[in-house]
């Protein structure tokens, strides 16, 4: 029990005594997870949307592989991106084995299928009639589906907080693929388990709670942005 | 919707605003080496010297031996430090490899619970493999392509005892994960003594200074025959730096102030010992 207060009280000494490689880690952890999200809300959205409004034959299988996507496992995903970016491999050349790159890679293709999922989930949801509707209002499509994304826009952020969620949590991929080098690719997750293996377990519980925080943060800026449009102006 | 896309911004904003990662060095080499430098502690204290002495950065994979001499052998690595001299062997026998240099020492180290049931207290190694065998008292393997692993192998093998049944148990995970594990299982288990003295985890030293317990640290540079992207100017410089006098030294001093005594003996140089 010592070992988790003492976690408790390190965490909070790193970040309020301005530890530089605390923060460093803390930062890259941030950039890392929040544009691999960024780049899976890029390509998921729109796949998602396209998924769940027009049909085609395999749509189903579609949506099934992207529901079983959700739990693609992180080891598996760094090993088949780390085959692919060894020198030997077909992405040899540009050399992102190891580098923030290759953790983004990893990390975007990790949650892509999350968005696509929860996406075409949630715009499922709304009214099957509803684009018809607008458009008989007289909406241009492009309007329409505006107003289509404003209506799910809560199940959106639900979407896109799980595909940060499961990013910013994961170890196996970006174990593997950054390859936990200090300073330059070590996030709170591979840094917690290299004081871990190293005996260090109150700094291990330390980063634990760090990355907590920063995951809480991220979370309450996106609710707070969801839930002050969902109330209705009086 | 306005207000997701204001999100989406701003996200976009602090990825690319939050500090930047150092820019990929101009000119960087891959270590494959084992877990005991990384979690002992070494590396930390090595790698800074010798990017300043020679400008090169280094990105370490700190894996099992086995996995090192893997990446070696597919060309990902430009230089190895390994301590599974057998595997060494055969693997610069393929031909891929270039020099191959005696690095430092330490020693493996039995421990195991305080009561050591077995009674392998003071016995020869091989001895004190057969009663751990023969108490059933739980030994707890590394059970990966360690370096460790092969020489706990090699031990068993010598001992004449083939390991398996309820009692032999391999956690396929690092030294100090293992460790903790034969700790919480009153239990045996062979570790190098840089990790054991950095993590005992509650158990007790039973058996040393046996021969057959050396652990050999070499360098071993790898060459374009491996795969058309090796730098082996890289493996080079970081095969003569870490065999030279100041890097020696380094290794000499390094836990000396911790642990009241070296973690590592430093051997370039010296002839091949004989195992």
């Amino acid at each position: 029990m010592d070992v988790l207060l003492d976690g408790f009280v390190q965490a909070v000494q790193l970040l309020l005594g301005g530890d530089a490689a605390t923060w460093a880690i803390t930062g890259l952890t941030l950039r890392i997870s929040l544009t691999a999200t960024v780049i899976a809300a890029i390509v998921g959205v729109p796949l998602g949307a396209a998924v769940a409004l027009t049909s085609f034959r395999g749509r189903r299988v579609v949506l099934a592989a992207a529901n079983t996507g959700m739990g693609l496992p992180p080891v598996v995903v760094g090993l088949f991106v780390t085959v692919l970016l060894w020198r030997s491999g077909p992405l040899g050349a540009f050399g992102l084995l190891y580098t923030p790159t290759a953790m983004i890679i990893a990390q975007a293709v990790i949650a892509t299928p999350i968005v696509v999922a929860l996406v075409a989930a949630a715009v499922q949801q709304v009214d099957p009639d509803f684009l018809v509707q607008m458009q008989g209002l007289g909406a241009t499509r492009g309007r329409a589906l505006a107003a289509l994304f404003g209506e799910a826009r809560l199940p959106l952020l639900a979407a896109a907080m799980a595909a940060f969620g499961a990013v910013v949590s994961e170890v196996g991929a970006a174990q593997m693929v950054g390859g936990n080098l200090a300073g330059e690719t070590r996030v709170l997750t591979t840094a917690a388990v290299l004081a871990t293996s190293r005996g260090e377990f109150a700094l291990a519980i330390a980063f634990g709670l760090i990355l907590l925080m920063i995951a809480f943060a991220v979370n309450l800026v996106l609710t707070l942005v969801g839930q002050r449009q969902a109330v209705p102006s009086r | 919707m306005r207000s997701v896309v204001a999100v989406l911004a701003l996200l976009v904003l602090v990825a690319c605003g939050s500090p930047a990662a150092a820019p990929s060095a101009e000119r960087s080499l891959i270590l494959a080496t084992t877990t005991s430098t990384q979690d002992s502690g070494l590396l930390d204290d090595l790698l800074p010297a010798f990017t300043a002495d020679t400008g090169w950065q280094v990105k370490t994979v700190a894996v099992g031996s086995g996995q090192a001499i893997e990446l070696g052998r597919r060309g990902e690595a430009d230089v190895l430090l390994v301590h599974s001299p057998d595997a060494e062997k055969k693997f610069v026998a393929e031909g891929t490899a270039g020099r191959r240099l005696l690095v430092m020492h330490n020693d493996f180290v039995l421990v195991g619970p305080p009561a050591d049931p077995a009674g392998i207290r003071g016995t020869g190694v091989a001895d004190a493999m057969t009663r751990i065998a023969r108490s059933g008292a739980v030994f707890v393997s590394r059970g990966d392509d360690s370096g460790t692993a092969a020489r706990e192998k090699a031990l068993w093998q010598q001992a004449g005892v083939t390991p398996g049944g309820e009692w032999y148990q391999e956690t396929g995970q690092g030294m100090g994960a293992t460790l903790r594990v034969a700790a919480e299982k009153a239990g045996y288990t062979l570790s190098d003594r840089a990790t054991y003295l950095s993590q005992s985890a509650g158990l007790t030293l039973l058996n040393e200074g046996d021969p057959g317990l050396l652990n050999v640290y070499h360098v071993i540079e790898m060459t374009t025959k491996a795969g058309n992207r090796v730098q082996p100017e890289a493996g080079a410089a970081f095969a003569d730096w870490i065999t030279g006098p100041a890097a020696q030294q380094r290794i000499g001093e390094f836990g000396r102030a911790q642990f009241a005594q070296p973690l590592f003996v430093p051997d370039a140089g010296k002839p091949e010992p004989v195992p």
